[in-house]
């Protein structure tokens, strides 16, 4: 019983623990069909590339978790989200496509200027979009989530304008590569463990981490402890947005084209919810990038489980919805307390009972 | 249960991990009494309080309320409050961001006809309230406008408006001075007077013997015993703290005054200032002095620190360093000229909650040398066992949330945070706030052993003995303005005198 709950009180208990849910939900399914009961796990090789219900996931879920990357930092270091990383990602890919093709031009198969140019470019949007959030958040003690929300209804229509109002088509191979594949694994697995080693490191060989949290649990004692609480909200803003355009760029580069209404769309959601089920408070703090990480992964598990019972696209919504209520009551304090308690009478029960 | 008592705690038992905080502990209020509860820091005298308002599960024991059938368990402070148990927590637990009135009367706001919050009653009653006590405070303000003691004052204010048989008091008096002590003092009388009981938790032992009629002493969670005032002179009641012998008020200080040179000159501020906080002053702080700050609540003498120190912004005047003029626009500037600040709020300026006591322990130093350099874990954790050995800070684990610590074990990590970082200009304000009396000591010496040592330090505390026994020099504040400093014959006399603005 003790072992029980000290498993149950580790900080990765939770992502974890929905992770298997999940898994578990796949393996009934595929036994209900009479299929091979560990199928969710096969990979194969076709046609040269990796091929499976995990690649899949692992593949689709890497936007998912690059953007919970920034967003966990912004979460932690302001007790806010950023809401608009969903449309700076497509303002990035916007930005991007719009360099590559040239203004005006609707569809290309040259580019007009080097690829790097305008990978960079997008990237470079999604930093500034970061940096935009952060000045209003960190040096103007803006709301997080009001702040955000600027960018969050503009940076679509911002893609549209630089667009000229079309959607650009960069019909070209070697910006396929970033939602494609290099050799037989999907390039955006690649792109995504690299944001996530990068991200590990800072966190491990400096003290990045440690000044993040201790900003987002109190700030005041922070600065006087010698810290740079704006600075060090507003560079965690900045990743943020740079982890935007880098997924805004893989989004892009999947379906070689611009769709500023549809690129990112809902990810800031997923982002959020990936930091939440990952055990992180959303009331800022304490941290764990590997439970964001769990969580972004374990959010598409569930998107691509729910496609794969049939659920349409329409009402999938709704289970996840159902899903992230329960974990956020699980999670809530007043939830815990009132578990704290009955376990403390229920013991109480038994001592008097002894006794 | 008898007449007289109106709360009955027996065999409470209550385990933290890695702590038995409290082991079987009995406690008794009668109706009409001042009882102290008195220990060490770490002794469980807060959750043992904890434990009765419901903030604490505990795991063995039964409590009796005066008027109650049958054991009495609260789940929360408001469940406590129905049941006639109002309490002052050790930490100020009110909203920052919500006004004086509303902390006042949060969760018993009088009402409308409609069911609405009755605004204007609750104004009019809260600053009557305010004028009760003599303090000249806007109700209409954010709480956090006003200073630690203020706020201290309307938490207490809060507990004692509420109709209540049984009044907790837990370290009320921590950043109080001698008039707000006074006050609070003649209040808790009239309470008396009208047959509460009141449990007061203090760590100065002369409040102990000016109100209380009774002394429960609590040791490493067990009871020691329960004593009536007469029966347990000064040095008894330190002796069954401490399990031991100890005389708190010999001397520390060696007599000759030592003679400081100009080279000597560390921090040298002139016309220095704040807008609203601290009027233009001039200040000298050689190698090796300890200057005292002293002034009455709200006279500035935390404020003037904060300027020197860059937590607010200087905005008159210069800064020399070691002779060097100074820029400073952040504590950062500050910590990097080798100044370091122990600020007196504990809970909004100090601890960093959900770290743990190694990494509020390294966290200035770990500032210090930037981002990039991060601390090698075992230096990390040599630092803060030598800090937590040093201090004798009663932890679990390095690894515990310092949040966890008890108030007087939080402030020696944060007290360990700036020595880490070996700083040569320290302000230490109000340092043994909350400290029990044989740590205080240690401070004391320890303060004096830096001096020695060739550092730099101001100390302000509104004990004034406590000063007398470190300080070679004391610069007087008085309404945001600094109107002296005394030199020679620092004594218990000449300090009040000079506080209360009489000859100059
Ligand atoms: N929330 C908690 N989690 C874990 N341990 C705790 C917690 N609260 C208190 N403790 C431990 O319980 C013991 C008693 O703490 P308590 O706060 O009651 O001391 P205290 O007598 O009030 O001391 P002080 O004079 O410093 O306020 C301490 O060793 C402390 O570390
Ligand atoms: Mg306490």
């Amino acid at each position: 019983m003790d072992k029980v709950k000290k498993i149950t009180q580790k900080r990765l208990f939770l992502p974890v623990f929905c992770m298997f849910l999940v898994m578990a939900a796949n393996i009934i399914y595929d036994v209900a069909c009479g299929e091979f009961a560990f199928s969710f796990f096969t990979i194969s090789v076709r046609n040269g590339v990796l091929y499976g219900r995990l690649i899949d996931i692992l593949n689709r879920g890497s936007e998912i978790a690059i953007l919970a990357i920034g967003m966990t930092l912004v979460v932690s270091a302001s007790a806010g989200t950023d809401i608009s990383v969903g449309s700076v990602m497509s303002l990035a890919a916007s930005f991007c496509c719009m360099l590559l093709a040239g203004y005006g031009v609707s569809s290309t198969t040259e580019l007009a200027v080097p690829l790097i140019v305008g990978v960079l470019g997008g990237i470079l949007m999604g930093c500034v979009c970061g940096a935009f959030n952060g000045t209003l958040v960190a040096y103007l003690n803006v709301q997080p989530m009001v702040a955000t929300l600027i960018l969050f209804s503009a940076a679509r229509a911002i893609g549209l304008l630089l667009c000229n109002n079309l959607i650009v088509y960069v019909r070209n191979d070697s910006f396929k590569f970033f939602g494609g594949y290099l050799g037989f694994i999907p390039t955006p697995i690649i792109i995504a463990a690299v944001c996530v080693v990068v991200m590990a490191l800072l966190l491990k060989k400096t003290a990045l981490g440690l000044y993040v949290q201790s900003v987002g649990i109190n700030k005041k004692a922070s600065r006087i402890a010698g810290l740079n609480s704006s600075k060090i909200i507003f560079v965690c803003y900045l990743v943020c947005g740079l982890m935007a355009g880098i997924a805004g760029i893989v989004a892009s580069s999947r379906i070689s084209s611009a769709d500023s209404n549809n690129i990112g769309l809902n990810y800031e959601m997923d982002a959020i919810l990936a930091v939440a089920l990952g055990g992180n408070s959303l009331g800022g703090g304490k941290f764990s990038l590997a439970g964001s990480i769990i969580g972004a992964y374990t959010i598409q598990a569930i998107t691509t489980t729910l496609y794969a019972l049939g659920v349409s696209t329409d009402v999938a919504p709704v289970f996840k919805a159902i899903i992230v209520i329960i974990i956020v009551t699980i999670q809530a304090p007043p939830f815990k307390a009132y578990m704290k308690r009955r376990a403390a009478r229920k013991a109480l029960a038994k001592g008097g009972a002894a006794a | 249960m008898d007449n007289n008592v109106v709360l009955t705690m027996r065999g409470i038992c209550m385990t933290f991990p890695g702590v038995k905080a409290l082991d079987h502990v009995d406690f008794t209020l009668r109706k009409g009494e001042i009882h102290a509860l008195m220990g060490e820091n770490g002794a469980g005298k807060s959750t043992l309080i904890k434990c009765l308002t419901g903030i604490n599960a505990f795991e063995a024991g039964e409590i009796r309320v005066d008027g109650i059938d049958g054991p009495v368990v609260n789940h929360s402070t408001l469940d406590a409050q129905k049941k006639g148990i109002s309490t002052v927590y050790q930490e100020v637990n009110l909203c920052p961001n919500l006004s004086v009135a509303e902390n006042l009367f949060i969760g018993r706001e009088p009402k409308t006809k409609i069911g609405t919050i009755d605004w204007k009653t609750m104004v009019k009653r809260s600053q009557k309230i305010v004028q009760d006590l003599d303090m000249d405070i806007d109700v209409t303000q954010n709480l956090e406008e006003y200073s630690l003691a203020l706020q201290q004052m309307i938490a207490i204010a809060r507990a004692v408006d509420m109709d209540c048989k049984v009044l907790i008091l837990d370290e009320p008096t921590s950043s109080l001075d001698d008039n707000e002590v006074e006050k609070l003092f003649k209040l808790m009388n009239q309470l008396k007077a009208k047959g509460v009981g009141i449990i007061f938790v203090t760590h100065f032992l002369e409040q102990v013997y000016a109100v209380c009629d009774r002394i429960t002493v609590l040791r490493d969670g067990q009871l020691v015993g329960e004593y009536p005032i007469e029966d347990l002179p000064r040095v008894k009641l330190v002796a069954a703290m401490m399990g031991k012998d100890f005389d708190d008020l010999a001397s520390i200080k060696s007599d000759e005054s030592p003679v400081f040179s100009d080279e000597d000159i560390l921090i040298d501020a002139e016309g220095m200032s704040h807008k609203g906080t601290i009027k233009p002053f001039n200040l000298q702080i050689h190698k090796g002095e300890v200057v005292g700050l002293t002034g009455l609540l709200g006279s500035g003498r935390s404020e003037l620190a904060r300027v020197i120190y860059g937590a607010d912004k200087n905005q008159t005047g210069t800064l020399k360093v070691k002779g060097k003029e100074a820029k400073i626009n952040a504590p950062i500037d500050a910590m990097k000229l080798g100044m370091g600040l122990l600020p007196d709020d504990r809970k909004a300026e100090g601890i960093i909650g959900d770290l743990s006591v190694r990494e509020n322990i390294i966290l200035a130093l770990q500032a210090k040398r930037g981002m990039f350099r991060l601390l090698p874990m075992s230096k990390q954790i040599e630092l803060a066992d030598k800090y937590i050995d040093m201090l004798q800070i009663k932890t679990a684990s390095r690894e515990t949330l310092i949040k966890q610590l008890s108030g007087g074990n939080q402030q020696k990590v944060i007290l360990g945070r700036w020595l880490a970082t070996d700083p040569d200009f320290l302000i230490l304000d109000e340092p043994t706030r909350g400290i029990d009396i044989g740590t205080k000591t240690e401070i004391q010496k320890l303060v004096l052993k830096l001096a020695k040592e060739g550092k730099g330090i101001i100390f302000i505390s509104s004990e004034i003995e406590e000063m007398l026994r470190t300080c070679t020099k004391m610069a007087v504040l008085r309404d945001g303005m600094k109107v002296g400093e005394i030199t020679e014959s620092l004594s218990q006399e000449t300090v009040m005198k000079a506080i209360a603005g009489g000859d100059k």
